[in-house]
């Protein structure tokens, strides 16, 4: 596997548009999901198996479940045990709350910048500019208080289905 | 959705938002899908939609593609979320309530309102254990202080019906804010072109979208807009969306789909179960006429004030309610919240009192007696003789609906033709 190109420093901090966004699901294969709990009515969880859905392979990350199955995945302890055979991570996914974060950015650039990693994405409520300003000063690019679910469905399609103003528009097919 | 998102102007998202060629034909113009059912690719699939874990058509009493295709346009056009249509305007009403309300729960309202909702907010909802505080809603004071543990919402209309009326949603919004309820805006007079109530601090918008949005008369239907920018976890005042849900296995909506929970709750609780479901054909219809919306409401609202104007100086006539007059108490709230116009519907008194209003309807040739507004023909009612008939004197006058107050719904026609037409039929009323 080649290590994807690191974007431009102006590219990291350009503000977080559609066509940012579709490049980052586009160029995510592994989705590193910090707070993933295999109880089937959490948000996380939801997420998980959506994306898991549309192709990326989810690996949990939740020290409270370590050792448990989760959507065909054994639940990992922590970014850093991320076994070498799993490959390339190319974004992590943090479900904790905005306090925490930080910690597991910092994690994230510490075991994982060698991986591929490329995005670190802050859920909906999870925000850290200091932690997002590290990550970038290190080529890697944050988004945060949103949803990888959301907008792969506002971007790709499905979100329209369901009534909601995914704010594009399109004379293409 | 998308804060970067570009920023369309409204004429291009009235044709384009929602839509897009049809992926399985090219076809340009949005198809209607008249169809109940929609196959599963798996059975994972099919979980994943009967869980919510994916968005996608499962029957179309929840949802429908040309059906969705309108929802996306109106929410688009009035800034919020998403969108839940519904079967009438009444239909949206009950379904924009529906999330938030429990029995022993009230709403706050304004006097001032379509005299079908007043009727259906003073004694149908009774029946579901719901109660309507009315109140007069130029007294924010008034409307704060009725507000109580039990109130789940305050709702008025943006401009009124009948009464040539503007609510001061700033003032309005500020207090729902500070009581921690959403205020519900009926936005079917003003129309999204007119009025923007998010833009005001309106959380959720209701439609009649028969009337303006689709503009011909010819297709019922109604839709709730969210804003997504009410938080309904910050109390345990809206155990709909922020607590368990049985019939999703304890599911939370607010906390797995964030600003999404009350758009999808009205499609996946209130349009599954209250099954108020939009017809493809209706939703084709009023896709149709918004969009030239823009074009209608600019030539509803300059005909509205030639005839307006034509009657305030017409000694037949006692007065003219039209907040887009200089002389309406409302004229300058109507510019700073409807600068576009104040709509295309107000009332008028004639000195000859019930009698002449009755006689006036009856001689009009172009004006339709019809209990309708927003078609593309002018049309008339003596409200307190047929759509406020069921209400009190003092509702009706609260409402605007006096006995000798006449409401007109000025259409598309050569206003000349209008003036022309009201002429003879004063002569008439008043001889």
């Amino acid at each position: 596997m080649t290590t994807p190109r690191t974007p431009a420093p102006e590219a990291l901090d350009a503000p977080i548009d559609d066509a940012a966004l579709r490049e980052i699901l586009r160029g995510a294969r592994t989705i590193a999901m910090v707070g993933a709990s295999p109880n089937e009515l959490r948000p996380s969880f939801f997420v998980a198996r959506y994306l898991k859905l549309k192709g990326y392979r989810v690996l949990p990350v939740n020290p409270a479940h370590a050792g448990k199955t989760m959507l065909g995945e054994t639940i990992l302890p922590s970014l850093g045990a991320i076994p070498p055979e799993a490959g390339e991570v190319q974004m992590v996914d943090i479900f904790r709350r905005s306090s925490e974060a930080g910690a597991i950015v910092d994690e994230a650039l510490e075991t994982l910048l060698e991986r591929g990693l490329r995005t670190i994405w802050m859920q909906i409520g999870v925000e850290d500019p200091a932690a997002a300003a590290r990550a970038r000063a290190r080529g890697v690019r944050t988004v945060m208080n949103r949803c990888p679910k959301i907008e792969y469905q506002r971007l790709f399609g499905e979100l329209r289905w369901g009534g909601f103003n995914t704010g594009i528009i399109s004379s293409k097919l | 959705m998308s804060d970067d998102a570009p920023a369309y102007g409204f004429d291009t998202l009235q044709i384009h938002a929602g839509a897009r060629p049809d992926p399985a034909t090219g076809a340009r113009q949005t198809p209607i899908y008249q169809n109940t059912a929609y196959v599963f690719r798996d059975a994972d699939h099919a979980a994943a939609l009967f869980n919510l874990q994916e968005v996608g058509f499962i029957y179309s009493r929840l949802t429908n593609p040309t059906v969705s295709v309108l929802q996306e346009r109106l929410a688009a056009l009035e800034g919020g979320v998403g969108a839940t249509c519904a079967s009438s305007g009444h239909a949206a009403q009950i379904l924009a309530l529906f999330p938030l309300m429990g029995p022993g729960d009230n709403v706050v309202v304004s006097t001032r309102l379509y005299g079908g909702t007043i009727t259906q907010f003073s004694h149908t909802i009774k029946r579901f254990g719901w109660e309507a505080k009315f109140v007069d809603f130029d007294k924010p004071g008034q409307v704060a202080r009725a507000v109580n543990k039990r109130t789940k919402a305050i709702f008025c209309e943006s401009i009124a019906n009948p009464g040539g009326y503007v609510t001061d949603l700033p003032r309005i919004a500020a207090v729902a804010e500070r009581k921690g309820v959403p205020l519900i805006v009926d936005n079917t007079v003003a129309t999204p072109y007119l009025c923007r109530p998010f833009e005001h601090g309106a959380h959720i918008v209701v439609h009649s979208t028969t009337k303006y949005l689709s503009g011909n008369g010819t297709a019922m239907g109604g839709a709730v807009v969210d804003s997504g920018k009410f938080d309904w976890s910050a109390s345990d005042k809206f155990p709909s969306l922020s607590a368990p849900e049985p019939a999703y296995h304890g599911l939370k909506f607010h906390e797995t789909f964030g600003p999404l929970a009350y758009t999808l709750h009205g499609h996946a609780v209130g349009l599954r179960d209250l099954g108020m479901t939009m017809a493809p054909m209706n939703a084709f219809l009023t896709l149709l006429g918004i969009e030239t919306l823009s074009l209608r409401m600019e030539r509803h609202v300059a005909n509205a004030r030639r005839v307006a104007e034509w009657l305030e100086q017409d000694p037949r006539v006692e007065s003219v309610t039209y907040a887009g007059l200089k002389s309406s108490p409302h004229y300058r709230r109507a510019r700073k919240l409807c600068p576009k116009g104040a709509g295309a519907l107000f009332a008028f008194a004639l000195k000859g009192g019930y009698d002449a209003c009755v006689k006036l309807v009856d001689a009009l040739q172009i004006f339709s007696h019809v209990a309708n507004l927003g078609d593309t023909r002018s049309l008339v009612i003596h409200s307190a003789s047929t759509t406020h008939r069921q209400l009190t004197p003092e509702q009706q006058e609260a409402a605007g609906a006096a006995p000798n107050v006449v409401r007109l719904s000025i259409g598309l026609e050569d206003p000349e033709d209008l003036i022309r037409d009201l002429d003879q039929a004063l002569t008439k009323a008043t001889s």
